[in-house]
């Protein structure tokens, strides 16, 4: 019973760090170029705001577009709250495989590409071809990473990966640096940061993310939004709890290791905030073209990653 | 006892065909064929099911006095065969349901309705023979039966061409199993199955027999580069007939080559398995990226028929692979999930196939470029398109992700093969197996979006007009197989348990016992998948959302012109269309694969006429091997057509020199 | 896995040499690569300091030293000058696309090792990946000479091989250090020679691309 509310408390501390993520992230960037910036808070203002205005429909909006947003939610949130982010061996983590995980961000893609196609504007269009474009290479490149990180552990369970990674057995091998490469440079690409997309854009030109958003309003904005919020938490959770597993909680550990896990959690968030923030501010983002060749390089990397833990099960 | 029920239900089908010739100009013979049909596949099915699920799955051989006097007609259903007899059955009973309602479309029923059931009949007698004489003439029986289907409306453009084609390959792939059957039979002749499996072939036989099954079976199964046919004739064909090729007989050729290389080739060679994997790797690929550059939705389906073989042959490649380094729990995970994705991609490529017949039915087209706006007008079809697309892009909770999953764990076993170049080799056809998967994802968005989402791009598609019941039920009955199959997949692997223990001597652990009905393919330790909890949760998280939101948020909805960012154009042809939509990676894959360039021609300032784009693309295996090969035997043939205009005294000379050189041959043998 | 903090490190250092010559394939701009190169150098003198370490071999630490200070340092600024002087043009073009060129090089590492380890079945199992990984660097480094439209980039892509080589000889524990010397002095003397007559050819016929002064060759019909 007690794993069952600590799995319940999870899928809510995902749920409500989220914009407070976005929101530092966001706060961090301002200060790096000298500007004052939003107030960390901001984005659940901006998600109230939105919710308490109407929709505004295309003629030409079907079901699916109103329906699309509570499934690229729900998938989201779902794939977030199954991963360890304070704890691991929570209740439901038997479900926790990456492979999953990852076709679980897959389907939420699909349904945004979808939407983005339905209401029959050329945004749409210029935003659903770029996302699949980067998702046919992204997707294959986090593959390879699990499969680094499966044939070290022996298993595609999360839960599984970070107990491995907590352990003696690892060591320091070139696979899980060069897998470690790999991931940031998907979690850039898929969660539409700097230098891939810009998430904060004005212009179609270099729009991906919000092209396919653009005819959203209201309450089914608001979960998108959140849903890309909840995104960018889960992949940091994931680099986390893989690469930098020290201070999760075992299941069955107590109320204190509980609480331990979720301050250390909560310093790992705000590292990797600033290491985001940093990155985006020293970059440019890159033409649309030159992502391929970002996402080709993390894919090679992901597969020599692959080759030569396949080839020596050492390195 | 079920051997004898499914042998009369193959004869009310060779009788229905019959009937069929019989009442073509009758109404009702649409109705009474396709009801007939309907009911022997059925029937089929459950015979299927009741052989799988019972103890003792083997049945037979019984013997028949058809055929070669001295051979008789062998027949038999074991595990294997009562597993593809569910697949086929269940495809043809959904395919005969559809064409209930579709077949009124049909504007020569007499050229389609004696060949429907002939070409089942056909189907159903290539899973239980149990010689190779049987074999064979079932598989070309198929074959005739379905290239008539594909000549039913001769008369438009392109697809004389393609029935022509078909009948090349089908000939060379059914050359290429008489051979490999030959040379399995050996010199005794020993035709019927169970003497093949007494007297398993050397190494150096079983090699050539391999590559024949090979060519013999890829090629009926659509295997780069022996598909060059499947995409032009399938699209040919009436649409359920087409979801029939694609869908069912496919999984017959991948019956056809599972029969020879796990059941009578006896123990494999561990190349088997590179090679077989390595041809499903790049074939997988190539499919999609093929499929991707489409603009004509059953080209684009038939292709993505070719990609998801390739993903089955890795599946049974690696099986192999395992199969001959003797770990029989591996080739058990490896050959599941091949054959648990035959089964799924015949569920959802039927429905798929069902979905854009019922789009050309409605609108007449059958080119994305003038469909849009279709989940309006057709609002079910809609519905099941989106189930199929989504299973068929391996998307959780479908049943799609299940086979794919199995398969990564399978490749996940592999660093355990102690051959270098497997080891090399398998990490890059998983690589290849990933990419495909996401290629995948992006060209059914294509495919559903173009056509259905977005504002009609034609007058027809505005006007189109929702299908009737029976195709309805046809569709909505696969789509809910999908789902099934994904949320509660541990019943389907326990199905084919018998099957994969009879082929690869071991089977998957028992899924039914496990809590919340997960799976775990090899160890609880190791990895285990939800589908049904994967469904609840976002069933749940996506009810809690919705409720939520409508306590707390505004629950306004105004309907408005698009935003389009303050530009709004009324006209639907600013879209995104096809070819504009797979720009990018046409861009990215294709300037390599395909050759693809595009090239912009500007008009002169002041000059009128519009810009034009075009994109040149080459299709590589048809310039690197039919076109050669076409070259080389058309060569041949005007040399050769030089002796049909011979003088009297020049065939005399011909009879003369055969003669004399079978006389050398036999004093040389002397 | 022998569990030992010192072969850990000691493959981490050769992985990312690996990783670094795969970055020199991947670089389109010319300042970049030189400044991903002088990483590669910085790499190598790590490597060969950390070998020292663990092999008890002072005469590395002065190899890596050469390695840090020539390597590293110098030929680096030498290379941004040359470049700026001649006014180079920044971008290098690939002979075939940077896909292919990268997958050309995973291919590449995969040989490497099916050649490398089992050859050495009697080895230690470092010096065994060692020697593989220095292999590797080896091809990738031919590759970029041979895949590369620019004189600077093939003096880069034959400086990593050197590095390689280097990789190799302290990896496989026998690398005297007068060996090392001459070898650093060859590079020097040749880099000298190659600075002097890129600038030549440049003031004759105002490009360095190999491609366009292949048609002043003599021998066209």
């Amino acid at each position: 019973m007690l794993d069952l509310f600590v799995q319940f408390c999870q899928m809510t501390v995902v749920l409500a760090a989220a914009p407070l993520l976005a929101g530092y992230v966001r706060k961090l960037k301002a200060l790096l170029v000298g500007r004052r910036g939003p107030p960390l808070l901001q984005p659940y203002r901006d998600l109230a705001r939105l919710l308490r205005k109407e929709v505004v429909l295309a003629e030409s909006a079907s079901w699916l577009f109103r329906a699309a947003p509570y499934i690229v939610f729900a998938a989201t949130w779902v794939a977030a709250a199954l991963v360890p982010t304070f704890a691991t061996g929570l209740a439901f983590s038997y479900a926790a495989d990456m492979i999953a995980i990852v076709a679980l961000l897959g389907s939420a893609r699909f349904m945004l590409a979808l939407a983005g196609l339905d209401v029959g504007t050329s945004f749409g269009g210029i935003g659903s071809s770029r996302e699949m474009m980067i998702a046919s290479l992204a997707e294959p490149a986090m593959l390879m990473v699990v499969f680094t990180l499966s044939l070290l552990a022996g298993s595609t369970q999360l839960s599984y990966i970070a107990a491995f990674m907590q352990g003696p057995a690892v060591g320091l091998r070139v696979s899980l640096g060069m897998a470690l490469v790999a991931l940031v440079m998907v979690a850039i690409a898929e969660n539409a940061r700097i230098p891939v997309d810009n998430p904060a854009t004005h212009l179609e030109l270099t729009m991906v993310h919000e092209a396919m958003i653009l005819e959203y309003s209201g309450r089914h904005l608001a979960l998108i939004e959140l849903a890309s919020f909840v995104k960018l938490l889960l992949y940091i959770s994931v680099i986390g709890c893989v690469f930098a597993p020290w201070g999760i909680a075992v299941a069955g550990q107590g109320f204190a290791a509980y609480l331990a896990g979720l301050v250390v959690y909560a310093g790992k968030l705000a590292a990797a905030g600033l290491l985001l923030a940093v990155f985006e501010t020293a970059m440019a983002k890159m033409r649309v073209f030159r992502v391929s060749d970002f996402l080709g390089a993390a894919f090679m990397l992901g597969v020599l990653a692959t080759l030569l833990l396949f080839v020596s099960r050492l390195a | 006892m079920v051997l004898e029920a499914l042998l009369v239900c193959i004869a009310a089908l060779l009788a229905t065909a019959g009937l069929g010739l019989a009442l073509v100009r009758r109404r009702a013979a649409t109705v009474v064929v396709y009801a007939i049909t309907l009911l022997a596949t059925a029937a089929a099915t459950s015979l299927g099911v009741a052989a799988l699920l019972s103890p003792a799955p083997t049945v037979g051989p019984l013997v028949l006095p058809v055929g070669l006097p001295w051979l008789g007609a062998h027949f038999k259903l074991d595990a294997l065969g009562a597993f593809f007899v569910v697949v086929i059955n269940l495809g043809a009973a959904a395919t005969s349901l559809y064409a209930l309602g579709y077949g009124r479309h049909e504007e020569a029923p007499g050229r389609v309705l004696p060949f429907f059931p002939a070409f089942l009949a056909a189907m159903n007698l290539v899973l239980v023979a149990a010689d190779a004489f049987t074999f064979l003439f079932s598989w070309e029986l198929m074959s005739l039966s379905s290239w008539a289907l594909v000549m039913a409306h001769h008369r438009r453009a392109g697809n004389a061409a393609a029935g022509y084609l078909y009948l090349l390959m089908a000939s060379l792939g059914t050359l290429a199993l008489l051979f490999a059957f030959g040379l399995l039979s050996g010199p005794s002749g020993g035709y019927p199955f169970d003497a093949i499996r007494q007297a398993p072939p050397s190494a150096a036989y079983a090699a050539a027999v391999l590559v024949l099954a090979l060519i013999g079976a890829g090629s009926k199964a659509g295997l780069v580069p022996l598909h060059a046919w499947l995409p032009l004739a399938h699209p040919a064909a009436p649409t359920h007939v087409s979801a029939l090729m694609s869908g069912v007989m496919t999984k017959v050729a991948v019956y056809g080559f599972v029969r020879i290389a796990f059941d009578l080739l006896g123990a494999p060679s561990w190349w088997w398995g590179a090679l077989v994997a390595l041809v499903g790797g790049i074939t997988a690929v190539m499919g999609v990226l093929y499929a991707l550059m489409q603009s004509d939705l059953k080209r684009l389906l038939a292709y993505s028929t070719v990609e998801n073989i390739g993903i089955v042959f890795i599946g049974l490649g690696l099986a192999l692979a395992f199969e001959a380094n003797e770990m029989p729990g591996a080739a058990a995970l490896a050959l599941t999930a091949a054959l648990l994705h035959a089964f799924n991609h015949s569920l959802f490529k039927s429905l798929l196939f069902f979905g854009a017949g019922v789009v050309l039915g409605a609108t007449g087209e059958r080119d994305m470029e003038r469909l849009g706006g279709l989940i309006h007008r057709l609002p079910r079809t809609a519905l099941a398109f989106l189930v199929g697309s989504a299973a068929i892009s391996a998307l959780p909770p479908f049943n799609g992700f299940v086979s794919e999953w199995l398969m990564f764990q399978a490749i996940l076993l592999s660093p355990a093969l102690p051959q270098w170049l497997l080891k090399f080799l398998v990490p890059a056809v998983g690589a290849l197996l990933a990419l495909s998967a996401a290629l995948a994802g992006a060209c059914f968005v294509k495919a559903f979006g173009i056509t259905f989402l977005g504002r009609p791009r034609s007058a027809m598609a505005a006007q189109a007009v929702e299908t009737d019941r029976f195709s309805l039920a046809a569709m909505f009955v696969l789509a809910f197989l999908c789902l099934l199959a994904g949320i509660l997949p541990g019943y389907f692997i326990d199905a084919l348990a018998p099957v994969i223990q009879s082929l690869a001597g071991a089977h998957l652990p028992r899924q039914e016992s496990l809590d919340w009905l997960t799976i775990v393919p090899i160890a609880q330790s190791r990895s285990s998948y939800n589908g049904l909890l994967l469904f609840f949760f976002i069933a749940l998280a996506a009810s809690l959302a919705a409720e939520a939101i409508h306590r707390s948020a505004s629950r306004v909805v105004r309907r408005s012109a698009a935003w389009d960012c303050g530009f709004p154009d009324p006209n639907p042809a600013t879209q995104y269309t096809p070819g504009s939509f797979s720009q990018p990676i046409r861009r990215v894959f294709g300037s390599v694969l395909f050759r693809a360039r595009e090239e912009v021609r500007m008009p002169a300032p002041g000059d009128a006429t519009p810009a034009r784009l075009q994109v040149r693309m080459r299709d590589v295996p048809w310039d690197v091997f039919y076109a050669p090969i076409a070259r080389i035997v058309g060569f041949v043939a005007e040399r050769l057509n030089t002796l049909q205009f011979l003088t009297i005294r020049g065939y005399l000379t011909l009879v003369f020199g055969a003669l004399v050189a079978l006389l050398m041959v036999l004093a040389a043998w002397q | 896995m022998t569990g030992s903090l010192a072969f850990d490190v000691a493959h981490l250092l050769a992985g990312a040499l690996v990783l670094v010559s795969m970055m020199l394939l991947y670089q389109d701009r010319m300042t970049s690569l030189i400044n991903i190169f002088a990483l590669h150098a910085l790499v190598v003198s790590f490597s060969v300091a950390w070998q020292a370490h663990i092999q008890q071999a002072p005469h590395l630490y002065i190899t890596a030293a050469i390695a840090l200070v020539i390597k590293a340092t110098v030929i680096p600024v030498v290379l941004h000058r040359i470049v700026v002087r001649l006014q180079i043009h920044r971008t290098i073009e690939p002979v075939v696309g940077v896909g292919l060129t990268m997958l050309a090089a995973i291919g590449l590492v995969a040989l490497a090792i099916m050649v490398m380890l089992p050859i050495t079945a009697q080895a230690a199992l470092v010096a065994r990946e060692d020697l593989a990984f220095a292999l590797s660097v080896i091809l990738l480094g031919l590759l970029m000479m041979i895949s590369r439209r620019n004189a600077v980039s093939q003096v880069v892509g034959f400086m990593s091989i050197e590095n390689g080589l280097i990789l190799a000889a302290t990896g496989a524990k026998g690398m005297p250090l007068v060996v090392e010397i001459s070898v650093a002095f060859s590079i020097l003397v040749a880099l000298i020679v190659i600075g002097i007559f890129l600038f030549r050819i440049r003031e004759r016929f105002e490009t360095v691309d190999v491609h366009l002064l292949h048609e002043h060759r003599g021998e066209q019909p």
